[in-house]
């Protein structure tokens, strides 16, 4: 099947070839922190992860957003996203690898990362996001890459996918859970250690991932003879909109728990993102851009007469993106290392370098994205056609 | 027999994916030599040994900034411990920082005269129940048998998962290459001690209680210069000068809410002294 990756229009190969670009911008920088050190990032002894790690934990969320479409198909046969649920899969493909791209840049030893599997640690919470997220990847794989088989040749799927699908639907949430456990159990960081950190991660997930499906679905529908369905469309709206008004609400937990029990620790790292602490408040402009997007979607996917809009639901769906994008991407991990151990502030921004390598990882998830897409519509319109 | 292209691409990615990770891979599953964590703690002759290592910075004892900066200079230069200028890259060992700073949550709004400007040391805490050892994915960082928190610096991936999970802050991550030279064309580590190693850039270090030393039969560095500043000892033994000085006088610990069970232990009662 891969074969239908290398044949395109000139539209196509332009883009490929702007995404190769900047992987090869992206490929530089890395040389660059490569010899210089992570120094060249904007982390410091004080916020000792940063952008890259914030990136991944957001990408991890999309991975396991697959399962919104996965789910509902196979367990309730619900039909209509059947043209849409490999789209789902191989987004998850590309959001793990992409996850790994951004742990292994953030590495002051990349040559050493074997050294997880040649030391496997059981106390470790970082040895199993390893695991679930690889295993999360291989399973992708092969059950995208069967169905998608079976598809071409018009047979079902051979009977040994079915229980590695249901395998999947369980295997999605624990990546989500894994990497939420990655903060939640830290002593001393106050802002990470709630119990609802999970439940936080997966909701925000759950409304993020589909949200950028409904994007790429109305994108594909416009560049391509392939539909995805209308239905289906509005269907995932319905569960944007739900997980988005979840993801709120638990946000609003953590502020009623930190603000009326009064307890400074608590309340230090909320009041430094949505006020500024000491006098710092370098990301607080971004924290209401975060706040006044999630509003905004709310207000346009609650109303059914927005929502069934397909014009005004991307609209919604680009707000969640990005609402969603800031306070994970950036927000959550940036917020827990501020203030300090010592109850001292030191910002965090990321640097031009660290950007640029950033980018370049995006830029990988897109080609790879583009390519599997390309890949499972050619076969779509060659079977429908 | 024939192989098809698809099975020759299959043999050809699997072969290559082996390449990639896979010499580490082999050359790691072969038994090797002794791991940093089975070392054997005491030196051939005479090392000190504990069952577990602790100490005491008695505040009182500190006369003036002079007397604290001697315990850390002591500290820094015989390890090695790279001059950063910039803060955000700062390497630290050992340090001072104000009460509120070194015991956040136990500041008061009416406070002793003095006390919050006293400059209090702050080291690893070595403590019973460490969260970096927890967290950390390749044992670089590991508990020896005698209580003290120590560094593989040659297993260190420098993920900096310790950094986020110490609540004292006493991790150091080296953001730049420590055996290289600033701006201005001066090494990080101004005088270099050949007899203990220096780190590679990407990895994480913090105190030691001065292992190398004590397998020689000697106190940790910052102990010695301290002038009983810094009481150093077995935590374990009840007839220890450190189990006297906790026996007959108050003392705290950073952060104990957190249930990590530090190792070192504060007295105060200096206020007339700094």
């Amino acid at each position: 099947m891969f074969e239908k990756a290398l044949t395109g229009s000139k539209r196509y190969w332009t883009w490929i070839f702007v995404l190769l670009a900047v992987i090869g911008a992206g490929f530089l920088a890395y040389l660059k922190q490569y010899e210089y050190g992570l120094g060249l990032t904007g982390m410091s002894r004080d916020v000792s992860w940063g952008f890259y790690i914030g990136q991944f934990t957001f990408m991890v969320g999309i991975a396991a957003s697959g399962v919104m479409l996965v789910l509902p198909y196979y367990l309730h046969h619900y039909k209509k996203f059947g043209r849409l649920v490999i789209l789902g899969e191989f987004l998850a493909i590309s959001a793990v690898i992409m996850c790994m791209l951004f742990i292994f840049v953030d590495l002051g030893q990349p040559k050493r990362v074997m050294n997880v599997m040649l030391h496997p640690t059981l106390n470790s919470v970082m040895f199993w996001d390893m695991v679930v997220l690889m295993g999360y990847l291989a399973l992708n794989v092969i059950i995208g890459w069967t169905v998608l088989g079976s598809e071409r040749k018009g047979t079902p799927p051979p009977g040994w996918v079915k229980p590695l699908i249901y395998l999947s639907i369980a295997w999605a949430p624990s990546i989500h859970t894994v990497t939420a456990f990655l903060y939640a159990g830290l002593p001393g960081r106050h802002f990470w250690l709630s119990a609802i950190m999970a439940a936080r991660f997966l909701s925000s997930a759950f409304a993020s991932g589909p949200a950028l499906l409904i994007i790429l679905a109305l994108i594909i529908r416009k560049l391509t003879k392939f539909d995805p369905g209308k239905e289906a469309i509005q269907s995932l709206g319905k569960i944007v909109t739900y997980f988005m008004l979840t993801s709120v609400f638990f946000l609003g937990l953590e502020f009623f728990t930190a603000f009326y029990s009064n307890i400074p620790s608590h309340m230090a790292s909320f009041k430094y993102l949505y006020a500024g602490l000491d006098g710092h408040n370098q990301l607080v402009p971004l924290m209401w851009i975060s706040t006044i997007l999630a509003v905004v979607s709310i207000v346009l996917l609650i109303n059914p007469k927005f929502r069934e809009n397909e014009k005004i639901l991307a609209m919604a769906s680009v707000a969640v993106f990005f609402s969603l994008w800031i306070d994970k991407g950036f927000g959550l991990v940036i917020g827990g290392f501020i203030p300090n151990m010592f109850e001292g502030v030191t910002e965090y921004w990321p640097t031009q370098p660290e950007m640029m390598i950033s980018m370049g990882v995006w830029a990988i998830g897109l080609l790879v994205l583009t390519v599997l897409y390309k890949i499972a519509i050619s076969v779509k319109e060659e079977v429908e056609l | 027999m024939s192989i098809d292209r698809r099975v020759f691409l299959k043999i050809a990615g699997l072969t290559t994916a082996l390449g990639l990770g896979g010499s580490t891979l082999i050359n790691g599953l072969k038994k090797r030599g002794l791991e940093a964590s089975e070392l054997p703690i005491a030196g051939k002759q005479g090392g000190l040994t504990a069952k577990r290592w602790g100490m005491v910075v008695d505040m009182s004892k500190f006369r003036n900034e002079h007397d604290i900066q001697r315990v850390i200079d002591a500290c820094h230069n015989i390890h090695n411990v790279p001059f950063f200028k910039n803060p955000k890259h700062e390497v630290k060992w050992i340090w001072t920082d104000t009460f509120n700073h070194t015991f956040p949550g136990m500041e008061s709004e009416f406070m002793q005269d003095g006390l919050e400007e006293m400059p209090f040391l702050m080291l690893c805490n070595h403590c019973l129940h460490p969260a970096c050892v927890r967290v950390c994915p390749t044992q670089a960082t590991f508990k020896r048998k005698d209580g003290i928190v120590m560094m593989d610096m040659h297993r260190c991936i420098g993920c900096r998962f310790c950094m986020a999970a110490c609540p004292f802050g006493a991790r150091s991550f080296n953001w730049r290459d420590p055996r290289g030279k600033d701006e201005d064309g001066r090494p990080f580590i101004r005088k270099l001690n050949p007899e203990y190693p220096t780190r590679m850039k990407g990895v994480v270090e913090k105190c030691t209680f001065c292992t190398e030393r004590l397998a020689k039969g000697l106190q940790p560095a910052c102990a010695e210069e301290s002038n009983g500043g810094l009481v150093f000892g077995d935590l374990e033994d009840p007839g220890s000068e450190l189990r006297e000085i906790l026996r007959t006088h108050y003392t705290v610990r950073r952060k104990q809410e957190l249930g990590t069970q530090p190792s070192v232990y504060y007295v105060i009662g200096g206020n007339d002294n700094v």
